[in-house]
């Protein structure tokens, strides 16, 4: 169901947090002519809503933002220093060829003299764009400016490896789901932004939209690769029905709703303990007296690396949770 | 505006404690505010009215201090100093609570240190706080646990140009918004003076909610880490070389579109700026900006080096093209560009 001309669309255009107009635009595009009105409100969160009759408001969310690197300094050389946005691993970063807003493509090196690759921090590592002086540089990138992982999109068949999968693949998830919703439910589909540098930009559009129930899509790390930290979740598994993560504790009536609903319909799905990390859910959750919050996952090997790398099952039984869930009727209640 | 900064500088406002401060701001602004009032956390709000965009400027009140934590037998001082380097402290003159005992941060002396207490930085909790009382009775009448302990450094001008003070961080904001409140914009002019920021944006947090501002612009005293044998890239910013206009701290991103609505003002009217290049630090913005359904925040900073400790320096230049920022920002209506 999932469009994979739309999907690596979606994974390859730029937009780290803080700096999402790109991405927004082009989820906007597929999102026209399937919503009752779209808009983005003052943070840059995009509000995609699809009216409803039952009188309950769902909010749909999943964070457009990806992690990247902003530009702090460029010295004599041309040579660009950077600070991490959002959680960037320098090990996994150098030898990397990054992007900037403007194209300006760059490789990723470290400061050689003192240390191996594998303990130089960020502050030792620098961009080389090509320029052979300040000012060559200063003509294709200013301090502020930020670069992301150039995207390398892979299609293995059934999985799916590239960088931005955290959490463009929701992204299209979530679009796939506007586009084919049969619901009663007013629904709001929100691209949030800001996530990966600390839930930011969710709350404040939970805040507006007040919603009966929000539903986050997001990925979650995988226990099935050679000696991982343990962790419940795999690849190919079906979709992963968040429990908790370092952030949120979903409340049992929500995650009851949705197991319910894939036992009901024979989705495949995985149960989600998340050992550390966070998600947009907690930002909502908390937002004026309370919010019902849940969350689906992905569940995404690699994570915050240029090869983030999910299987498709998973995201096509994620997609068909949500299509059952938002058609049922069934009120949420939190009781004991 | 200079003036008001020494005096504001002078002034004792450790966070939770910002009484004195905010009762010199409110005596300042009175002549230029239509209503004045203070919420339930202390934060003092000064409103001028006008039409159109609801803009706010914000400084916060307090700086970094101490406070007593006990009393030892023989009259010595016990203290807690949350965020502050312990290595900047010894042998500093402090006042302590409203009637400002003072008093001097002691070690033991170099002459009874072992070789491994030398070479290392004494922490708080060997350090003390002598106010000159011969034992705990004396000194029970002179403090209290649970005072405040304030920084006894005054407000100088020296170098070529340069100020060294103690609470540049954020006095300096509160006296260029003491001079925006002067000004006439054509707009719903608020400023808000918050308190606790040091302590995790405390103050700032309810003040999205008080006011609901269009945007939010946060004038600050920043880090200049310009010192000896520091990269460029490690630098964040550089006295004498502008205002900062800040892109990114570990609490906020500015969105691009108002940091270049600030650069384009600062060449409009050339005046000096840098861009701040630290990501680290948090500023009142971190809590406004996602505070209700979100809004517009932006940064401008006078760097500062030694921030945080007894003593900071700053530069006067930088210091008022701050303010001349700020204020060519609203008059110039470029808000009305980011908010479009």
């Amino acid at each position: 169901m999932i469009n994979r001309d739309m999907l690596k669309n979606v994974l390859e255009t730029y937009g780290p947090s803080g700096h999402e107009q790109r991405i927004s635009e082009v989820i906007k595009g597929y999102l026209n002519g399937c919503c009752d009105e779209i808009y983005n409100d003052t943070l840059g969160n995009l509000i995609a809503h699809k009216k409803g009759t039952s009188g309950k408001k769902v909010m749909l969310s999943a964070h457009m933002d990806q992690i990247g690197l902003i530009a702090v300094d460029i010295d004599e050389n041309g040579f660009i220093r950077v600070s991490n946005v959002g959680g960037v691993n320098p090990t996994i970063t150098i030898a990397r060829d990054v992007v900037f807003e403007n194209g300006t493509k760059g490789v990723v090196h470290f400061e050689t003299e003192k240390k191996k690759a594998g303990e130089a921090t960020l502050a030792e590592l620098f961009v080389d764009i090509g320029a052979s002086s300040k000012s060559e540089a200063e003509k294709c990138v200013n301090i502020g400016d930020m670069a992301v992982y150039a995207a390398h999109y892979t299609d293995m068949g059934n999985r799916i490896s590239c960088g931005a999968m955290d959490n463009r693949i929701c992204c299209a998830l979530l679009i796939t789901i506007m586009q084919n919703l049969k619901t009663e439910h007013d629904v709001y589909a929100v691209f949030t932004v800001q996530e990966e540098v600390g839930l930011r930009g969710a709350g404040a559009a939970a805040y507006a939209i007040d919603p009966d129930l929000n539903i986050n899509l997001d990925v979650t790390t995988c226990g099935d690769m050679p000696k991982a930290a343990p962790m419940s979740t795999g690849l190919g598994r079906g979709a992963a029905i968040k429990v908790m993560d370092s952030s949120v504790i979903v409340p049992e009536c929500v995650r009851r709703f949705l197991v319910d609903t894939a036992e009901e319909k024979g989705i495949t799905y995985q149960m989600e303990v998340l050992r550390g990390g966070g998600t947009d859910t907690a930002a909502v959750q908390k937002t004026k007296s309370g919010i019902l919050a849940g969350c689906v996952s992905v569940p995404t090997r690699y994570i915050h690396s240029p090869v983030e790398t999910i299987d498709m099952r998973d995201a096509e039984n994620a997609v068909a949770l949500f299509l059952a869930a938002l058609e049922k009727k069934t009120r949420i209640e939190n009781r004991t | 505006m200079l003036q008001r900064l020494e005096e504001l500088t002078n002034l004792c406002g450790v966070s939770g404690d910002e009484g004195s401060v905010r009762a010199y701001i409110k005596e300042q602004a009175a002549p230029y505010a239509d209503e004045m009032w203070v919420d339930n956390m202390g934060n003092l709000f000064v409103h001028k009215k006008g039409n159109g965009k609801k803009i706010v400027v914000c400084a916060h009140m307090d700086e970094v201090g101490m406070m007593v934590r006990g009393i030892r037998d023989d009259g010595l001082l016990v203290y807690q100093a949350p965020d502050i380097d312990a290595g900047v402290v010894v042998s500093k003159r402090v006042l302590i609570g409203k009637n400002k005992v003072p008093g001097v941060i002691g070690a033991k002396a170099i002459h009874l240190q072992t070789d491994e207490e030398f070479e290392k930085i004494m922490p708080h909790e060997k350090l003390y706080i002598d106010i000159g009382a011969k034992d705990k009775a004396d000194a029970e009448k002179h403090v209290k646990k649970g005072e405040y302990i304030c920084f006894d450094t005054k407000f100088e001008r020296f170098g070529d140009g340069l100020i060294r003070a103690k609470a540049l961080d954020d006095r300096t904001g509160c006296a260029i918004i003491l001079e925006m409140l002067k000004q006439d914009y054509d707009c719903d002019f608020y400023a808000a003076f918050t308190v606790q920021e040091e302590r995790g944006l405390r103050g700032a947090s309810v003040v999205a909610y008080a006011l609901e501002g269009d945007l939010t612009l946060i004038i600050e005293g920043t880090t200049a880490n310009d010192m000896p044998k520091v990269p460029s890239h490690k630098s964040v910013t550089t006295v004498g070389d502008g205002a900062a206009i800040t892109i990114m701290d570990a609490r906020t991103i500015t969105l691009p579109k108002m940091v270049n609505a600030l650069k384009e003002t600062a060449q409009k009217h050339d005046i000096p700026y840098q861009m701040r290049k630290g990501t680290k630090g948090g500023t009142d913005a971190g809590v406004i900006h996602k505070a209700g359904k979100g809004s517009i925040t932006g940064g401008i900073s006078v760097p500062c080096r030694y921030i945080h400790s007894t003593i900071s320096v700053c530069s006067e230049q930088d210091f008022v093209n701050a303010f001349r920022l700020a204020d060519a920002f609203i008059k110039d209506k470029k808000y009305e560009e980011v908010l479009s």
